[in-house]
This record gives C-alpha cells, sequence and structure tokens, in this order.
C-alpha cells in the first residue's frame, strides 16, 4: 500500500521539480531518492511496519508474493536509474517528467501485483500503458520514434477494450468483480465465462508479447528511446507477468485442466517464434527485442505449471532476466553502432565493458553459474512438476539451444573479430555499477538458495 | 427487455469497432473504433449491472452497483487515452503530415 502512494506522490513531486529547476543533476538526485525511499517503504511493509494503513478491502490485498515482486522491480528500477540517468538526458528536453512517467508506472505495476478485483487490474494495467505511450514517443524529432509509439498506442488500447469485454463477460456470468468471489463456485466454463476467460488471456498475453500476439514488440521496443526499451522490456514486462498470474491463479485456478492445453500452445509459440526470428535479426536493439519474447515464452511456464515451484521461479526469473537486460541496455545505449558489427572488437578497446557484457549474455543464454541458468531449471521443474505438458519442456529445452546461438554472436563480435574503436563514454561508476551487477548475476547463480530461502521466508 | 437483445447488440458494436480497427487504415478512424469498443462494454456493464441488481435487490439493495461504477472508470481511462493518443497523433502529423498507418513501415527494416 504505502509503495504505490508514495511513488504516485513522488511522481507529482518530479513533475513539480522539472518545473521549478533546471539542474538535471538536482532532478536525479531527487528521482534516487524517490526510489530508494519507495523501495525502504516497501521493505518495511514486507517486515510488517507500515507507515500507514488505508482500508482497501476488496480492491487490493497485499500479499508476500506481490511485496516480493515489488521489492525485486524496485531493485532492478534502482539499478536502472543509476545506470541511464544520464543517457535520459540526450532523449528530449523534459527530463524530470520521464522519471516522474516512469514513477507513475512503478504505481501500476504495484497495482497490478496486488490487485483482487477486476477493476483494480483494469487500472492497473492502464495506468502502467499511459506513460509508457508518452515515453515511447518521447524523442518527439524521431520519426521512428513517433511510430512506435503511434503502434504501441493503437495495439494497446485495442487490447484494452478486449480485456474490457472479457471483464464484462465475466462480471455477467458471475455478478461480482472480485476474483476471490469468481473463483468461488466457478468450476466449470460456461459459455460466457469461457469467452470471458479466452478474451482476458489474449489481450494478457498482447500486453505480455506472448505470440501469436507479439507482432507490436519488435516494432515498438526498436522505435522507443533505448533507455525507455530498457525499462519496458524489464521491469514492466515482469509486473504484467505478475499480474496474469495473479488472475489466472485466482480467480481460474479450479479450470486450469480446462485452460492449461491453450497456454501450453501460446508459450511454445513464444519461445518458438521468438528464438527463430532472433536468429535472422541484424541489429542488436531488434535482437534483445526478440529476446524478450523469448525469454517470456520461459517466464509463460510459471502460467501453464501454475503451482509453488512456478510462482517462486517467476521471482526469480524476474530478477534473473532483468538484471542481465538492463546492463545490456545500458551499455548498448552509449554505442554508436547498433548493429551486431558495432560490437566489433569490443574486447580490445574495453575490456571490462566486454566482460561483463559475456557475463549477461551468458546468464541470458541461461549458460551454468549464472542466475539465468537457475531460472530456466525452476521454470522447466515446475513443468515437470505439473506432469501434464512434458512435450512443452522439451519445446522449451531446444529453444534454450537456439539461443544460444545468437548471444553467442555478440560475444564472437566482441572477442574474435577485429573492428574500429568506437566512441563509448564511460565512467568509472558506470563501469563499477556494471561489474557489481555481473557478479550479483553469478552470486545468485552459484548460490540460488540465498535468493529462493529468502523466498521461503516469505511465502 | 431480454439481457441477450442488449448482449447482441453490444456484441455488434464490439465487432464493428474490432472490424475497424483490422480494416480502416486513417489512424483517426481506427481510434474512432477502438472508442466504439469501449463503449460496447460499457452498455453491456450497465446492462449486467441492471440484471443482477432486480435478481438480488430483494436480498441487498446494493447488488449491481459495482458494474456501474466501472463504467465510470472506463470513461475516466477513455478520456486520457484519448489525451495521450490525440497527441501522439498530432506529433506524427507534423513530422510526416499524414495520419495514414500505411506511412508506418520504416521500423520493419
Amino acid at each position: 500500500m504505502n509503495a504505490i502512494v508514495i511513488s504516485a506522490i513522488w511522481g507529482v513531486i518530479m513533475m513539480f521539480c522539472g518545473a521549478f529547476s533546471k539542474n538535471n543533476a538536482a532532478i536525479r538526485a531527487t528521482a534516487v531518492l524517490g526510489i530508494v525511499l519507495v523501495f525502504v517503504v516497501n521493505l518495511m511493509e514486507l517486515y510488517g511496519t507500515k507507515l500507514f494503513t488505508i482500508n482497501t478491502t476488496g480492491m487490493l490485498a497485499f500479499d508476500n508474493f506481490g511485496l516480493l515482486f515489488n521489492a525485486i522491480a524496485i531493485g532492478c528500477t534502482i539499478a536502472y536509474f543509476l545506470l541511464n540517468g544520464r543517457d535520459m538526458e540526450k532523449v528530449g528536453l523534459h527530463y524530470a517528467e520521464y522519471y516522474a512517467l516512469i514513477f507513475f508506472v512503478l504505481a501500476g505495476i504495484f497495482i497490478s501485483s496486488s490487485f483482487s478485483s477486476l477493476l483494480m487490474l483494469f487500472l492497473g494495467i492502464e495506468i502502467i500503458s499511459i506513460p509508457l505511450y508518452i515515453l515511447t514517443g518521447a524523442d518527439k524529432r524521431n520519426l521512428k520514434s513517433n511510430e512506435a509509439s503511434l503502434k504501441y498506442f493503437l495495439m494497446g488500447s485495442f487490447s484494452t477494450g478486449i480485456m474490457l469485454m472479457g471483464i464484462c463477460l465475466i462480471y455477467g456470468a458471475r455478478g461480482t468483480f472480485n476474483i476471490e468471489q469468481i473463483a468461488l463456485g466457478t468450476t466449470t466454463l460456461t459459455p460466457m465465462i469461457g469467452a470471458g476467460l479466452l478474451l482476458l488471456m489474449f489481450s494478457l498475453a498482447f500486453k505480455v508479447s506472448a505470440a501469436p500476439f507479439h507482432f507490436w514488440t519488435p516494432d515498438v521496443y526498436d522505435g522507443a528511446p533505448t533507455v525507455f526499451t530498457s525499462f519496458m522490456a524489464t521491469i514492466v514486462k515482469a509486473g504484467l507477468f505478475v499480474a496474469f498470474i495473479r488472475l489466472f491463479e485466482g480467480a481460474f485456478d479450479a479450470m486450469q485442466p480446462q485452460w492449461q492445453t491453450l497456454m501450453a500452445i501460446i508459450t511454445a509459440a513464444t519461445l518458438i517464434i521468438g528464438n527463430l526470428t532472433a536468429v535472422f535479426q541484424q541489429s542488436v536493439k531488434r535482437m534483445l527485442a526478440y529476446s524478450s519474447i523469448a525469454q517470456a515464452g520461459f517466464m509463460l511456464f510459471a502460467l501453464v505449471a501454475m503451482n509453488g515451484t512456478g510462482k517462486e521461479g517467476l521471482l526469480y526469473y524476474t530478477l534473473a532476466y532483468s538484471v542481465p537486460t538492463i546492463g545490456i541496455f545500458a551499455i548498448l545505449v552509449r554505442m554508436k553502432d547498433y548493429t551486431f558489427e558495432g560490437f566489433n572488437g569490443l574486447a580490445k578497446h574495453h575490456p571490462v565493458l566486454a566482460a561483463v557484457t559475456t557475463i549477461f549474455l551468458l546468464s541470458l543464454a541461461g549458460i551454468p553459474a549464472t542466475a539465468g541458468f537457475m531460472g530456466k531449471f525452476y521454470m522447466l521443474s515446475a513443468a515437470i512438476q505439473n506432469g501434464h505438458v512434458m512435450w512443452l519442456v522439451i519445446v522449451g529445452i531446444l529453444c534454450a539451444a537456439i539461443s544460444v546461438y545468437y548471444y553467442f554472436r555478440v560475444i564472437q563480435a566482441m572477442y574474435f573479430k577485429d573492428g574500429d574503436p568506437q566512441e563509448l563514454e564511460t565512467s568509472g561508476f558506470h563501469k563499477g555499477l556494471l561489474i557489481l551487477m555481473a557478479a550479483f548475476v553469478v552470486l545468485i547463480g552459484i548460490f540460488p538458495q540465498w535468493l529462493i530461502q529468502m523466498l521461503y521466508n516469505f511465502f | 427487455m431480454k439481457i441477450e437483445y442488449y448482449i447482441v447488440l453490444s456484441l455488434a458494436l464490439f465487432c464493428i469497432g474490432i472490424a475497424g480497427v483490422l480494416t480502416r487504415r486513417n489512424a483517426i478512424v481506427i481510434f474512432m473504433c477502438i472508442e466504439l469498443m469501449l463503449n460496447a462494454v460499457n452498455l453491456l456493464l450497465v446492462a449486467f449491472s441492471k440484471m443482477h441488481h432486480l435478481a438480488g435487490a430483494a436480498a441487498n439493495p446494493m447488488a449491481g452497483i459495482d458494474g456501474q461504477l466501472f463504467v465510470f472508470f472506463i470513461m475516466v481511462v477513455a478520456a486520457a487515452e484519448v489525451s495521450v493518443g490525440l497527441a501522439i497523433i498530432v506529433m506524427m502529423y507534423r513530422n510526416v503530415h499524414s495520419v495514414d498507418v500505411n506511412f508506418l513501415n520504416r521500423l520493419k527494416h
């Protein structure tokens, strides 16, 4: 609760900051202060101390899963702010407003990780989406950014319309928006609930860019300013996944046998299309967009399996996917050339950056001793525990093998090809933070018990 | 009136909206079709709300009220979306002097 209120208020403070101060360093400091405050407040709530309590019965329910996810999302945002703070200045003139919008998006993520009414699901997802349309089009003079923004807006509001129809049909059948009451006594799919469930599933698959509703993703992620792509592809996507799993676990758990096959097909399609298309990309940014689709396929395992391991794995996977991706984007955003050739010879000119990029890419590919491996392990074991979808596990493993090809193309370009030295300005702080993140990725990959233990303490 | 009439009317409006989004090429018209989808949902929500109210009013005088509440939220969010969406379309128009979505192919390669 406290995190939602404070991040929304801090968004407003950031807007005032932009009106009264033109000093970018001060704005950046305010934003970092705000996000750290939100983090502390969220941790306090996780341990049972609340600054203030508001009665949200029937609308929002704050359980440990949601709060723990919030903590991970805020932690990633802190790293994102520290790494990309200076690059956001280059996007446009409205520096403070970008931070304000990100705080609003975070408030939306917190709402959608703790809703217990379909009304709050709708509001949470809209609070996430509307600022993102603006952030996508933040680079106003750039035609690609305009186009991405328009496309994202049209596709996003289209899927919102579909989601609303789904909510409406379920309301018609059950007479309530509360997910617990919907779950109560709903064990078979009547035509109306079935149609509502399908529409909700499609629209949320749209939002998390699962195939066959993924077609907007590469265009939008490619066209948006790179700093914001980094935010959209990691923290926001994970937040939408938590909303997805919360809805289907809360309201439609009893009907799982009836929709599991469809969800498994969506998952398999996402994995196959994401991985196969990523192989043919020329631009690293676009490759990362497809890789985010492919990784979304792995996160969908949690929905197919729908058990404790899956939920736990989703939290772990969020961290194991977000940290490396934010790191790679933080390096990519400072490069002039986004193609694979741009990475040629990076190891010779910037050995530290090349080394951390390698660790991040290894983690994304799921090589053992990195976080990505344990994340994939959890997802696959969740599906095996479920027992009904063994074929999906095989598809998942094959696709993980395909993904090694395009991630290693970047490593190969960095270490085994010669290229001209690129202009790539880094500071000691930037490098130090990246090394810290790489160390974290390896650490939780080797000692996953540490994080899992923390999860068990709360579950 | 029977609830089926409302369902058929709303679904018809909703499908017109979907068909419009998928076939039209003008960004403003697509946007209007999205609004049509949202309003079809509003209409159906109000009808369902009335239906649940009639069914449960004896036990609970507030039965079915939340459906009408939801409609207000949809209206508010739709208004927020309009303001952002029209701003994006204007931004696009300033740069390419067109609101035709067929122009949106720069990102394909």
